[in-house]
């Protein structure tokens, strides 16, 4: 689908990260050029320039981002942009008509969208997500409309045979999800949207709703409108804030347009849809503690059953979809569920939506047809690892997944699969790690993480994950024991198998599939008191191999304590009394000469 | 080094309970109001001590110990004074294997503070969180609500740096 406009479009990319990087002032910098220029609300065509901002296209790593529109030619996209190059692309290329080559997006950019199929994504980069307009010119509401032509049941039938499965990590088919809530007695029924994306290395969510928060509005009405609910949350988390901002602007105009309300596009289906804030707690990413924390108490999860869509919100029938997963209806609706079908494996139709980031060259956000193989992922579409340095590993599913090696490079990234090879889809986090990533330290850091966002209800997952936090610490400070590999797979096990909720079942996830694979870089901190990938501070001695040293003060100039001693043509050398162990020089080092 | 402010600080002030009260009252008939109060009288008093506890437990009809069950589940209620600078420190998987873990250290060795600590001069506060959803220019930290991404140690140094000759 390209996109047209009959005046001169210029789009700034004004995600987190391109707000991060100078998005604003690149604007501003642009309404300043078209001002002085005339170019504001020209009569002609040719000469009438807008700028306009839009939401995350994915390369984050390249921000800002600015895509140059002008009507009858091709767009022009170019990276890096800051405030004091606007002047010069306004002069040179939209009144001049010559592009500026050495800042144009080149070859290695459009290698990142190669191999993606950009649905649920297509229009974040395009729609300005506060212009409820704009996102009804490029289509927006036509599938809720669609919908309400339809009976619920049809509705539901078109999600199921569509194949879609739940995005937030479970992979549950959604259609029949939707069936057991339908299905359910009662004449009040919530329908939830899960915004409260707490696996640290994954943001898909986030951009969804910072850039086309109207898609995801839209995926909750055909929601609603099939089970059967006239009440809705988006449940965002707090670190958030400008999906926060962008959602209840959406939601505001909604309402003001009877997209939302009693009367929804005219007819009987009523709807209401309010947001709700997370206060961080990283639980509350599963459904039952989600709910809990809705009615305002402490999000721990509970027993199930009876499952949310008996007894959920206010012990009424409840539905929770994640926000990918409301933001792919709109697309079933609209092109139907055969379309749909087509996309992807047999058993995982559709594009996935994946958050690449870590060691690889171009980190961002990724929507890839089910089925691409890791390398595909990895080395395609991420173009491989920086540094000239060796993939070794990557985090599949955030905390709860497991990591894959270079052995698995050939899977194909479907639900089954992933879970076959010992990792999982979860949220779509893919943090790609280079051999300077030690497995061990990599392990500790998720249990940390997963020791201290556990809730506390459920004594396997309260004491587990701390008694493996406790080993891990015990082995990455030299402490390690022999039979501490064994002990970590006993509790780990058990905490799988005896935790209350799916924080605690995959919690030890990343230290079994590390242990499976990494065996002996777990063994060779205990034994020989040693991190092969030098990451683990306490087991460095910070000496200068002067073998491999080539002699180019590099770690000089690292060193933040002047540790090192190091002239022209001799080795270098580090005063261990001085050294504070920060692996600077470790870091910067081309020759991985400091052992 | 870190302050140890007691939780009743504000006790002998005089403490003006108008933005609590309607703030609660704008809540009445909610369902499950408690979060979005707990989160907007933190925003207007800056953080929650003793008295407002009460003074909502009060409006809302329900005991301190709930208020304070639900204050202390998640990362975001404090029940002490907090910096005027809260540096958030992504601590998320692609900023770790980006090596963040080095800059909570840079903040330790500028300000003296570790993570949850607040600087003396109520200046500083260092927060390690779970992932801020930029990770594509890992590693990040927000100052406020400033977010800067691609850091190097030495960088994010001059930063902090920068922020602590602010005025004020």
């Amino acid at each position: 689908m390209s996109y047209t406009t009959d005046h001169v479009e210029v789009h700034v990319c004004m995600g987190t990260a391109g707000v991060a990087s100078g998005g604003h002032e690149v604007m501003e910098a642009l309404e300043q050029e078209f001002a002085k220029r005339g170019l504001k609300n020209a009569e002609s065509k040719e000469r009438n320039c807008a700028a306009k901002q839009t939401g995350c296209r994915g390369l984050c790593a390249r921000d800002v981002l600015i895509d140059v529109y002008i009507p009858g030619k091709e767009p022009i996209t170019y990276e890096h942009v800051s405030a004091e190059m606007v002047p010069t692309i306004v002069e040179e290329h939209i009144v001049g008509g010559n592009i500026v080559e050495k800042w144009a997006a080149k070859a290695d950019y459009f290698q990142f969208y190669d191999k993606q199929k950009r649905y649920v994504l297509a229009d974040c980069g395009r729609v300005d997500p506060e212009s409820l307009e704009d996102y009804i010119k490029l289509g927006g509401y036509e599938a809720i409309k669609k919908a309400l032509t339809m009976t619920p049941e049809q509705v539901i039938d078109e999600v199921k045979k569509s194949g879609l499965r739940g995005r937030g990590g479970g992979g549950f088919p959604t259609g029949l999800k939707w069936t057991f809530c339908r299905n359910s007695p009662g004449d009040h029924k919530y329908l939830i949207c899960n915004a409260d994306e707490g696996d640290p290395g994954a943001f898909m969510d986030r951009s969804i709703i910072e850039g086309n928060p109207h898609a995801v509005i839209e995926g909750m009405l055909i929601a609603g409108y099939a089970i059967g609910c006239d009440e809705g949350y988006i449940y965002c988390r707090a670190e958030y804030p400008l999906a926060i901002v962008r959602v209840i602007k959406a939601i505001k105009d909604a309402e003001a347009a009877g997209i939302l309300g009693d009367t929804v596009f005219g007819t009987n289906f009523h709807f209401k849809l309010k947001l709700k804030e997370g206060a961080g707690a990283f639980v509350c990413g599963e459904e039952t503690a989600l709910i809990a924390s809705i009615e305002g108490e402490r999000g721990m999860p509970r027993p199930r059953p009876p499952f949310p869509a008996v007894k959920g919100l206010w012990q009424k029938p409840s539905n929770v979809n994640n926000v990918e997963t409301f933001a792919n209806l709109p697309g079933i609706l609209l092109n139907g569920s055969e379309w749909y079908a087509n996309i992807g494996t047999e058993k995982s139709k559709g594009t996935k939506i994946f958050a690449l980031s870590g060691k690889v060259k171009s980190t961002g956000l990724v929507e890839v047809p089910m089925g691409i193989t890791v390398r595909e992922l990895i080395f395609d579409v991420g173009g491989g690892i920086p540094k000239k340095r060796k993939f070794k590993a990557v985090q599949l599913g955030g905390p709860s997944g497991g990591c894959l090696t270079p052995d698995h490079l050939e899977t194909p990234i479907d639900y089954d699969s992933l879970i076959a090879a010992g990792a999982m889809m979860g949220s779509g986090g893919v943090v790609v790690m280079d051999e300077t990533n030690c497995m061990v330290n990599v392990a500790h850091f998720f249990l940390t993480f997963t020791q201290r966002e556990s809730c506390g209800k459920c004594i396997p997952c309260r004491i587990g994950t701390k008694t493996m936090l406790d080993i891990l610490t015990r082995i990455i400070t030299g402490q390690g024991r022999e039979e501490d590999i064994d002990l970590l797979l006993e509790v780990g096990n058990d905490i799988k198998t005896a935790s209350l909720c799916g924080l605690g079942q995959t919690a030890p996830n990343p230290v079994l599939t590390t242990v499976k694979y990494f065996r002996h870089e777990y063994e060779a901190h205990i034994r020989d008191k040693k991190c092969p990938a030098r990451e683990c501070a306490e087991l460095i001695e910070f000496v200068v191999v002067d073998d491999r040293c080539k002699k180019c003060g590099i770690c000089k100039k690292a060193c933040p304590v002047d540790a090192i001693t190091w002239e022209k043509g001799t080795v270098a050398y580090i005063d261990k009394s001085k050294c504070v162990k920060c692996r600077e020089c470790i870091v910067n080092c081309p020759f991985n000469a400091i052992d | 080094m870190a302050t140890e402010v007691k939780e009743t600080e504000s006790a002998g002030k005089e403490i003006d309970f108008t933005a609590c009260d309607e703030i609660c009252e704008k809540y009445k008939d909610w369902k499950g109001a408690t979060i979005p109060v707990l989160q907007q009288v933190q925003e207007a008093y800056g953080y929650l001590f003793s008295e407002i506890v009460e003074r909502i437990a009060d409006n809302l009809n329900m005991s301190a110990h709930q208020i304070y069950g639900v204050i202390t589940f998640y990362a975001q209620f404090y029940t002490k004074p907090r910096g005027k600078y809260v540096i958030r420190v992504c601590r998320g998987t692609a900023c770790h294997v980006q090596g963040s873990g080095r800059i909570s250290e840079v903040v330790c060795e500028e300000f003296g503070i570790r993570n949850g600590e607040t600087s003396a001069d109520l200046k500083f506060t260092l927060e390690e969180v779970s992932c801020i959803g930029a990770c594509g220019m890992a590693p990040v930290i927000m100052i406020n609500n400033k977010t800067y991404g691609n850091l190097k140690p030495e960088e994010a140094r001059k930063i902090f740096r920068d922020y602590a000759e602010l005025q004020g």
